[in-house]
């Protein structure tokens, strides 16, 4: 795929997942980013050597429920763009994925979030989030997104 | 050894009470387990309150059986290495969680050949006596490829190649500020 397109550079991905479930989702959307110059943002540096040798940023984890933990994450989190400059920004979630997402628009990325395959009957609020500024916003469960207005396009699983 | 988590951010004394009652009867069978969050000591758990990437994929590899909180990385993790897994959704009702997302997980999760779903720590201990006593009889037939379905891997490919030649938005676009 790489071969025929017409862009005179890879697209940069930012690819950014929170620990756990999201990063673990984010592993196996991997053969999406062939060819491309992927850099990661995640919260867990002992998830870099997954990657290697991709770039791999490191955020706070924060949540709705963590405001402090949330602003430096933001802060952090509008560095990372900052020092990447994406063409397109992927995001498994979650509050990460949507701040990489907002400030990146800024830059005029193109932005997906991808809603963990975990919210089997309702958006995450990241997602919900996600809505208002992400260029696609896609569900992992045919049901939510056709309750939401989101797209379904598959799953991880 | 059986390896049990319960992720890294919310403590679930609930199912590591549960597993500690049934290690202290089942002495040689260790049981490794990620206990996060929790403030407790568990007396007959190897509990490690977090376990980095390389050695959570080890431990992971040479585990019997896995015991978790329904959480995806688990759940996706011990399906990529074949494992038998039993999975006790979190629920927000006890304080376990923000909301009772898991119980859907695990409810839609339990079609997966490897997956046993219990809620309380009775169903916890027969289904492990079960697993255990069934020993490589019992080994799952499920082991997930590395990646996700095509059609997903297509969409991201198509989003992040076909549009790559639209020229990048003028300036600093203010659509974002908005939302």
């Amino acid at each position: 795929m790489s071969g025929n397109h017409n862009t005179p550079r890879r697209p940069r991905i930012l690819a950014v997942a929170s620990g756990g479930g999201h990063w673990v989702q984010m592993m196996r959307l991997r053969p999406a980013f062939e060819g491309a110059d992927v850099h990661y943002a995640t919260v867990d540096a002992s998830a870099a050597v997954m990657v290697v040798p991709a770039p791999v940023y490191i955020y706070p984890d924060a949540n709705k429920d963590t405001k402090l933990k949330l602003v430096l994450a933001a802060a952090r989190m509008f560095w990372i763009v900052l020092s990447v400059r994406p063409d397109v920004v992927i995001s498994t979630g979650a509050s990460g994925g949507f701040l990489a997402i907002r400030f990146a628009k800024l830059f005029g990325a193109r932005t997906m979030f991808i809603d963990s395959i975990a919210n089997a009957r309702e958006l995450s609020v990241s997602a919900r989030l996600a809505k208002g500024v992400a260029d696609r916003v896609l569900s992992q469960w045919s049901g939510v997104a056709q309750a939401t207005g989101t797209e379904f396009a598959g799953a991880v699983l | 050894m059986i390896f049990a988590t319960v992720g890294t951010q919310l403590p679930f004394d609930r199912m590591l009470s549960a597993l500690d009652d049934w290690a202290a009867r089942n002495i040689s069978m260790p049981v490794l387990a990620q206990t996060g969050a929790s403030a407790r000591s568990f007396r007959n758990l190897k509990a490690i309150p977090r376990v980095d990437q390389r050695t959570y994929a080890e431990t992971m590899e040479k585990a019997r059986v896995v015991v978790a909180h329904a959480g995806m990385g688990t759940i996706l993790s011990a399906a990529e290495a074949g494992k038998r897994l039993i999975l006790m959704p979190r629920r927000a009702e006890l304080g376990e969680h923000r909301n009772d997302h898991q119980l859907a997980t695990a409810e839609e999760m339990s079609v997966l050949s490897n997956v046993t779903v219990v809620h309380d720590a009775k169903a916890l201990w027969d289904t492990l006596d079960a697993v255990l006593e069934a020993g490589a009889d019992l080994t799952p037939a499920l082991t997930l490829s590395a990646g996700a379905q095509p059609r997903l891997i297509n969409t991201i490919q198509d989003f992040i190649w076909t549009q790559a030649a639209q020229p990048r938005a003028r300036g600093l676009a203010l659509r974002g500020l908005r939302a």
